[in-house]
């Protein structure tokens, strides 16, 4: 009797979690599976309030994805994206690789007290500094141009980026260059040689973070930028897509979906590690 | 490493002497760990400076200034701008949607997050998918992701409704307008913030729930402790830290957030989710009055000020131990 009282319970524990777990996995791709579902719905069968919504009432079509690519300019979006994308990574390893290993090694204690400071500038958000930088950018005559986003999107990948790092190259065991050294390398031939190499794990998640950072941004793209030509994609399909009184929500769905999907796939993989750099502190204890 | 002596010595030796004079001075400055530590983090700190520093500061200098978009010149008009912005009714209005916003979302996310963390701690099949599928609103672009809900909560083509009356949950003529109607807005609002965040709550937290030693939970349940009893006196103040960090990034992050609540609803209906990042927005960039929006904008500043203290005392706490 007790012991299928305890299969029961068991039975019913493990409901219940399958019943937890089912309800968040709902909630949160639920409106991914939408957006995909609706990429390939004519617009006839989505403005008939008679049809159930979650079937195909008339035949799939690609004719959102033609007009997207065709008659939109989301097609240059991605490449704006991309293009800032790429070189916002390449300027935000340069600023922040240097300046995490000497943080790490060879600041001392400061360092510590430096490294806290810098992130600590993370949480300055672009909401305070959007509208001085929106004057000095139009000063600096980069206003409606890629070059003002790939100037300032470094200011919320760098602070970050050089915290996680730090926590990297503290992890390298120090005899590694100090092996180096005697073998004739300088100290900063041995940061390239043998700290570099070691660390590619934690310079990928930089680059992933930041390019994610990138695609994500939106206040600074939306301020500086008029011209939708220069729009990167995630300000120009909600600005520029999302205009009047008639959406054409296939093409605008297929849009979102396409921008979303893939990048978090990829993203998926890193993060552990950025999680790891942001609790650092606390789990240290 | 032989290999990379020899090589070393056979560069050396084929130096010009003079040449070897210079390097060797620039070598000395590389060898200094003093020197190159400093040179190597000069760059980063100048672009900060730079960029965050230098901003900030303009940001307080114009929300004492009378500057707008267009002027070629601005006076100083001291605390005039703050005065005149917290009298109207809009920027209070506002600043009470903020802190609505952001406390009822983060506690919301922070029940959820927790919920949610205890159950992906266990294994079962299929959890790379489930958690693939979960980190999913975070790590889209938010901007799009909130157009899927745009699409979800249309006024009349809303898949939520059309649910919800199909199941029998809504009756034949209930159809609430979710973006049109104050209360149902702000909680779309709310909703679609914490859709957007839960995801990181979770995986702070489960980083630090996979962290707390096995024993622990085995010898309290030797002694007889039930779920709430494990819950309140070993995981929560063993996590306790993590949710805190957790919590701060996510008060920070919604304080500061304009772009679900400018997508969705554009501070509307009637400025009932107005909030003081979009309110900032709409004056100083779209209505071109630099001085206000700034002025605006700083009243961000205190709870980040706060934040990084409490963040500064946890770092500190845990160097220590």
């Amino acid at each position: 009797m007790s012991a299928v009282l305890r299969r029961l319970k068991r039975l019913g524990a493990r409901g219940s979690h399958l019943g937890i777990v089912t309800v968040f996995t709902v909630f949160a791709a639920f409106p991914f599976y939408w957006m995909l579902l609706t990429t390939f719905k004519r617009t006839s069968d989505l403005m008939n309030i008679k049809n159930n919504p979650f079937l195909f009432n008339e035949p799939p079509t690609l004719e959102n994805l033609h007009v997207l690519f065709f008659d939109t300019m989301y097609g240059r979006w991605l490449w704006n994206t991309f293009f800032v994308g790429v070189l916002v990574v390449g300027i935000t390893l340069l600023l922040a690789v240097p300046a995490a290993y000497s943080l790490a090694r060879l600041t001392g204690r400061g360092g510590e007290q430096l490294g806290i400071g810098i992130f600590l500038t993370y949480l300055v958000p672009p909401t305070i500094l959007f509208i001085p930088l929106a004057r000095v950018v139009s000063n600096l005559g980069l206003k409606d141009s890629l070059w003002s986003l790939i100037l300032v999107y470094p200011s919320f990948t760098v602070p970050f980026c050089t915290w996680l790092l730090m926590g990297f190259f503290k992890a390298i065991p120090k005899d590694l260059e100090e092996a180096a050294m005697i073998d004739g390398y300088s100290r900063f031939g041995a940061f390239v040689k043998v700290v570099i190499p070691l660390s590619i794990a934690g310079i990928l998640t930089v680059v992933a973070f930041s390019f994610t950072l990138v695609m994500q941004e939106f206040v600074y793209g939306m301020t500086f930028i008029s011209f939708a030509s220069q729009y990167t994609v995630s300000v120009g399909v909600p600005t520029f897509l999302v205009r009047g009184d008639v959406y054409f929500w296939g093409s605008l769905m297929a849009a979102c979906f396409i921008a979303s999907v893939p990048i978090a796939i990829l993203y998926n993989f890193f993060v552990d590690r950025f999680i790891a750099g942001f609790t650092v502190g606390a789990i240290k204890g | 490493m032989t290999n990379v002596t020899e090589k070393t010595i056979a560069v050396a030796e084929s130096v010009a002497p003079r040449a070897e004079a210079r390097t060797g001075r620039l070598n000395a400055l590389l060898d200094s760990e003093q020197w190159l530590g400093r040179l190597m983090i000069a760059p980063a700190i100048l672009y900060i400076v730079l960029l965050i520093g230098f901003p900030f500061l303009l940001a307080l200098y114009y929300s004492l200034s009378d500057i707008t978009l267009g002027s070629r010149t601005m006076s100083f008009v001291g605390l005039k701008k703050f005065k005149g912005v917290i009298q109207t009714p809009l920027f209070q209005q506002s600043l009470k949607n903020t802190l609505i916003f952001t406390f009822i979302s983060q506690a919301v996310v922070l029940v959820l997050a927790k919920v949610l963390a205890l159950a992906l701690l266990k294994n079962f099949k299929g959890k790379w998918l489930v958690r693939l599928l979960i980190l999913l609103p975070w790590v889209a672009p938010i901007s799009l992701g909130t157009i899927g809900w745009l699409w979800m909560l249309d006024s009349i083509y809303s898949i939520i409704n059309w649910t919800f009356k199909a199941v029998g949950i809504f009756g034949p003529t209930t159809w609430p307008i979710w973006l049109g109607v104050p209360h149902l807005a702000m909680g779309s609002v709310i909703a679609v913030h914490v859709w957007r965040q839960l995801p990181l709550a979770t995986v702070i937290l489960l980083g630090g729930l996979s962290s707390i030693p096995h024993d622990l939970h085995d010898a309290a349940a030797v002694d007889g402790a039930g779920f709430w009893r494990h819950l309140f006196q070993i995981t929560i103040p063993l996590v306790l830290p993590i949710m805190i960090v957790a919590v701060l990034f996510g008060m920070v992050f919604t304080f500061t957030d304009m772009i679900v609540i400018f997508v969705l609803t554009r501070g509307g209906p009637y400025d009932t989710t107005q909030v003081l990042a979009s309110l900032s927005f709409f004056t100083g960039i779209m209505g071109g009055d630099l001085a206000e929006g700034a002025a605006i904008s700083l009243f961000l500043f205190p709870v980040l000020v706060a934040a990084a203290f409490v963040f500064l005392r946890i770092a500190r706490r845990a160097e220590v131990t």
